[in-house]
């Protein structure tokens, strides 16, 4: 497929291999802090080009895994080292290489203190990312996806708020007390089918009352990652406390990980369960989308509003792939991506202001508009782009999931599409209150607009929000394929195993 | 060609928006004004080449969203009906722009402006020229974008960004409707183009669907959802409430959201759906209804508020409704019609209202205007024009359109059709009324205005009344010009494909309504005109006294039927109360209290307990192994005495 060897490994090392280097550094604090800065710089570009490569060499036809490595691991346990993306994890890949120099130019002038840490901190945690979305086996993927939760609760607990400690625990038990229960859903499939590789495991066939022990165990840990009401009040405590550009991955990849979950095992390997535990998802999923959207118009702090945001958009990913539709599926990716890219930009948006005035409050601001235009409409865009205006990314996806939900229920369509007039709200709301009215408070006067190096980590994505969203097709065209395989192997699934039901599983 | 009627006002927004601080605000000025009266020019040519022509032409530019049978593409799709709604944003929007140049002279920020305006417009475009739903849904939610950026232009003023917001907020209710009505369509027919729908409604008429747990006509449902979209968009009654707020902004806005773009589309949705509405005979009747309402009650508020701009809104209320309720008797074109030429009177008036509040420098209550006549002669003559085609008064703009609407509604000879008829004959009482109270509160009569504002008052540039000027030839010669080609006997040639009617023509029995069914219209006209007359003129006592004596009345209409407290009681404080009761009682309160935080807590206990047991004393540990002992030797003896 392609000359480069050893592709994806490269790009989820190659981080890593920086923050080795990083760790080398020494000498005079500034300069040493420099330095990390741009190694870390660099290093994440190297992790950016590596993977471009991967977007466009990519097969766009093809739902097969592709730039696949393999390697004995652990032969004597049928363990192996296997790396390889389809159209499901690619985007990903991406959006974690596209996020992490975003957020190390982010973090250039904010953080100040321990900043050779801090830049280590961010490396490993793009290597366990793109690690988590390319491995194909179950023992990797779970070092990887446990190993995300290390640099991040660092990330918060040292670089944090005033409750930072707080938070970090709260974020670490939370998402821990999941993924425990995904260990031990990965130990029964691997001595119920004998592997640990996912490939394999994608086309093992579960007996239906395993199934649903399974599911139920992975959905522990993915609801928690989504999150998932009412799992989720780890998230607006955790994007509180963190620094910006922590609130950046956390809300633009660390979130997908439970929807990439969803639809890399639950859904494909768990058919059965998958179907039977719908309900249960659509009603999650709009209590999410009413509950915080309407928390979130109660909010004075701008972080947790965004903060509750998400849990709404990402409400909408859950029920969308769940209406086992093409339109749903393809919608909830959509809504990821393009969630990955608006709510990080929106925690940049904060993390601006936050910059300059070490406030989260938004009763602090007000007016910013007279001194600040360039940034009033960048931050502009991309409310209106979470709001999910037409012809910004955000519209595609909640449109997609919405027409996908009305397939599956009238009722989960209706209930959902309330969120955009909600949205809508809370979002003005919160736009009117820092952006307009007069500037009269003494301290924002003096407040300046953007500078270069801000322009510089808004530009790339303003251009693909409008990218996104204007010509979307150069993003569905790359998981399409591999969605509608996913969608015919979960109705020849459910066709082979007519008058299944929830009672049957459950009364032996 | 028609692709760049489209495109042009989005490369002035472009250009004015991002490069404005380069080329100045009269470089700003220029360059749209230039694109937009390019535009309007082209949209005239291709309005004769389409609508009299009969040349449809379709261009699709590139795929949108594709997802599996799901495809909307960027088209630019010119019927007749496309080509009239060209023609009249166009060249609305062009004259608006140049009046602009006058009425903002003074503002700060120009450019931005006009790259607002020039969006607006764009938005509005990509709605009427669109293909499909998707492209009309994106149309649709960009006027909402545009007209919350101006009408919260000044964004200094706490009003403005509240009316912004709730323009922005009420649409999207109406979105709401349209969103799940597209979902709908797409679900039973699999596609979103209107072309592959529209053919395929005969088949799928009477077809059932489960909506919300009940089971609906399909169709019926379906236009239901989508009018609802409408009726957020035109400001019909129950989510009328943002129009008269959106007054927030600067008078041309008003102008342009009034006249040519933003309410006129939901009018325009109906008549492009009238191959989907046919079917649904039900739905019609609720856009009858909700029409003739809407006309009526607009017209009772329109009678008592002060605000000049306010009246001139809640008159273009009522005659939404009317045009909705032409469209809900299936008299689409009449509905075009009225749309058509009450652009041109509905942009005088408000331009014209602009003119006096540009003189009176900003003021405009009309409660302190008066006797401005002399002061302000062109604007003066403008407004009677206005006015005058507004009531429907013979030989002006309106007399032909509302004529043929009322004509429509009686000759429906249905029970919802006889409903408008008598609710649009009282309503064009009223607007009688009501515009003649505005030209004597504003012209006639002793100044109520302070000597400063007099000294001040100076009849507007010639840039602004050029474009009145224009519309005001609009205003007297839309009517008796366009009469043939929507209404007349041209009419199908002139729409041809674009609307379609079943059954009998509605149009051509209304040609054959009694002598007092036409004559009503403008015998109540007059009166309107008389009453106002007496009242103001005659008797300036009299209002008061009225008001006064029917003290409950007034203060319903004053206060607009108390819709806007209405919603606040039963939707806006709920959500605010309810938000504020899942944050600190649902998360904090239960979530957080029994979920991490109650773990947490229990934890620390028991570690406690546990390590409290770990006293140090050597006897304390060798007490509890003994303990331990004797249990194991218990449990072993009974395990082995069964």
């Amino acid at each position: 497929m392609t000359s480069f060897p050893l592709l994806l490994s490269s790009i989820t090392f190659v981080p890593l291999f920086g923050a080795l280097f990083i760790l080398l550094i020494n000498g005079e604090a500034v300069q040493v802090a420099n330095n990390a800065r741009w190694v870390a710089l660099w290093t994440s570009l190297a992790a950016l080009a590596l993977s471009l490569i991967v977007w466009f060499g990519f097969d766009r036809g093809s739902a097969e895994f592709q730039f696949v490595e393999r390697w004995e691991w652990m032969a004597d346990f049928g363990i192996v080292y296997q790396m390889g993306v389809d159209g499901i994890s690619m985007p990903f890949v991406l959006l974690s290489t596209v996020l992490t120099p975003i957020c190390v130019l982010a973090s250039w002038d904010a953080i100040q203190t321990r900043v050779k840490e801090y830049m280590i901190s961010f490396l490993v945690l793009e290597t366990m990312m793109v690690g988590t979305f390319c491995a194909l086996d179950f023992v990797a993927f779970y070092v990887f996806f446990e190993g995300v939760l290390i640099p991040m609760f660092l990330i918060i607990g040292i670089w944090g708020g005033p409750r930072r400690v707080y938070s970090a625990f709260k974020f670490f038990l939370y998402t821990l007390t999941g993924s425990v229960l995904m260990l031990v859903a990965i130990l029964a499939m691997y001595v119920n089918a004998g592997t640990t590789d996912i490939v394999a495991l994608l086309d093992h066939p579960f007996p239906p009352q395993l199934q649903i022990w399974l599911w139920l165990a992975f959905f522990a840990s993915f609801a928690v990652k989504m999150p998932m009401w009412p799992v989720h009040t780890w998230l607006p405590d955790a994007h509180v406390e963190a620094p910006t550009a922590g609130s950046v991955i956390l809300a633009g990849v660390l979130l997908k990980m439970g929807g990439y979950g969803f639809l890399r095992f639950s859904l494909p390997m768990l058919p059965y369960a998958s179907d039977i535990f719908t309900p249960l998802v659509f009603t999650l999923s709009v209590v999410a989308v009413i509950y915080t959207s309407l928390v979130a118009l109660a909010q004075e702090d701008m972080k947790k509003l965004i903060a509750y945001s998400s849990v709404a958009h990402m409400g909408f990913v859950t029920a969308g792939l769940f209406t086992a539709t093409e339109q749903g599926l393809s919608g909830g990716m959509f809504q990821m991506l393009s969630h990955g890219i608006v709510s990080a930009a929106l925690f940049l948006c904060v993390g601006v202001v936050y910059d300059r005035m070490h406030s989260r409050e938004i009763a602090t601001y007000g007016g910013l508009v007279y001194r600040m235009p360039v940034y009033a409409a960048v931050f502009m865009l991309f409310a209106m782009a979470s709001i999910g205006l037409p012809g910004t990314s955000g519209f595609v996806g909640e449109f997609l999931v919405m027409v996908g939900a009305f397939q599956a229920s009238t009722w989960l369509a209706a209930l959902i599409t309330t969120g955009i007039i909600l949205g809508a709200a809370y979002m003005l709301w919160l736009y009117r209150r820092v952006i307009f009215g007069p500037l009269e408070k003494e301290e924002l006067k003096g407040i300046l607009d953007l500078s270069p190096r801000e322009v510089a980590v808004f530009a790339p994505l303003v251009l693909l929000v409008l990218w996104m969203g204007l010509y979307p097709s150069s993003f569905t065209q790359v998981y399409d394929a591999s969605i509608v395989n996913l969608l015919e192997d979960y109705r020849l699934a459910l066709q082979n195993e007519p008058g299944f039901s929830l009672a049957g599983a459950f009364g032996r | 060609m028609e692709v760049a009627a489209v495109i042009l006002p989005l490369v002035g927004a472009i250009i004015a928006g991002l490069y404005g601080r380069f080329i100045g605000d009269r470089g700003a000025e220029l360059v749209t004004c230039a694109l937009m009266l390019l535009a309007a020019v082209l949209s005239v040519v291709i309005f004769f080449d389409v609508a009299l022509g009969g040349g449809e032409r379709h261009t699709e530019l590139f795929s949108w969203i594709v997802s599996g049978s799901l495809e909307a593409s960027w088209a630019v799709k010119i019927d007749t009906l496309s080509a009239v709604m060209l023609l009249v944003v166009n060249c609305i929007s062009a004259l608006i722009h140049i009046y602009s140049i006058g009425y903002m002279h003074h503002d700060r920020s120009i450019p931005r402006f006009f790259s607002y305006l020039s969006l607006f417009t764009f938005f509005m475009l990509m709605l009427v020229s669109a293909d499909n739903f998707v492209q009309m849904f994106f149309g649709w939610e960009g006027v909402g974008l545009a007209s919350y950026l101006l009408i919260g232009f000044w964004y200094d003023r706490a009003s403005a960004n509240a009316a912004a917001i709730k323009a922005f907020v009420v649409n999207r209710v109406g979105d709401f409707g349209f969103a799940l009505g597209i979902f709908g369509v797409f679900m039973l027919f699999d596609a979103v183009s209107f072309e592959t729908v529209f053919a395929a409604v005969p088949e799928k008429s009477g077809t059932l669907i489960d909506f919300l747990g009940l089971q609906f006509d399909a169709l019926t449902i379906l236009c239901i959802l989508l009018f609802i979209g409408a009726m957020g968009k035109s400001a019909q009654l129950l989510l009328h409430t943002w129009l008269p707020d959106a007054m927030e902004g600067p008078t041309p806005v008003s102008a342009l959201i009034h006249a040519a773009t933003m309410v006129t589309a939901g009018v325009f949705m109906v008549c492009r759906l009238s191959p989907m509405f046919e079917y649904a005979p039900d739905a019609l009747m609720l856009v009858t209804v909700v029409g003739a309402s809407t006309a009526f009650f607009a017209a009772t508020v329109g009678l008592v508020q002060n605000d000049i701009k306010r009246v001139i809104a809640y008159s273009t209320c009522s005659q939404l409704g009317y045009m909705f309720f032409a469209a809900g008797v299936s008299a689409y074109g009449a509905a075009m019609f009225h749309l058509f030429t009450h652009a041109f009177f509905k942009a005088l008036l408000f331009l014209g209202a602009g003119s006096v509040i540009h003189a009176m420098s900003g003021e405009q209550d009309m409660r302190r205007m008066g006797g401005l006549w002399r002061l302000v002669p062109w604007t003066y003559a403008l407004m009677w024009i206005g006015s005058l085609a507004l009531a429907g008064v013979f030989p002006f703009a309106g007399y032909f359109s509302k004529d043929i609407i009322l004509e429509s509604a009686w000759a429906a000879h249905s029970g919802v059709g006889t409903y408008a008829f008598l609710l649009g004959i009282v309503s064009a009482f009223m607007t009688a009324f009501y515009s003649w109270r505005l030209l004597f509160m504003t012209f006639h009569g002793p100044s109520r205005a302070d000597r400063h504002t007099l000294e001040h008052a100076h009849e507007s540039p010639w840039v602004m009344l050029a474009p009145l000027v224009v519309l005001a030839i609009g205003a007297v010669g839309a009517g008796w010009i366009a009469y043939d080609w929507f209404v007349g006997e041209g009419r199908e040639g002139f729409w041809r494909e674009s609307i379609l009617v079943l059954g009998h023509d509605i149009i051509e029995e209304a040609h054959h309504a009694p002598g007092w069914v036409v004559l009503a219209p403008t015998v109540m006209g007059l009166a309107g005109i008389a009453l106002a007359y007496v009242m103001y003129m005659l008797m300036p006592g009299l209002p008061g006294a009225l008001a006064t004596a029917l003290r409950p009345v007034y203060l319903f209409l004053l206060n607009k039927w108390y819709f806007d407290e209405l919603y606040d009681f039963l939707f806006v404080f709920p959500a605010q109360r309810l938000g504020r009761l899942f944050w600190r009682e649902g998360d904090v309160g239960v979530i957080d209290r029994f979920g991490p935080d109650g773990i947490a807590a229990a934890s620390i206990r028991l570690a406690r307990r546990a390590s409290a047991l770990q006293t140090g004393y050597l006897y304390h540990y060798a007490f509890a192994m003994l303990i331990g002992v004797v249990m194991l030797i218990t449990w072993y003896l009974f395990v082995q005495a069964r």
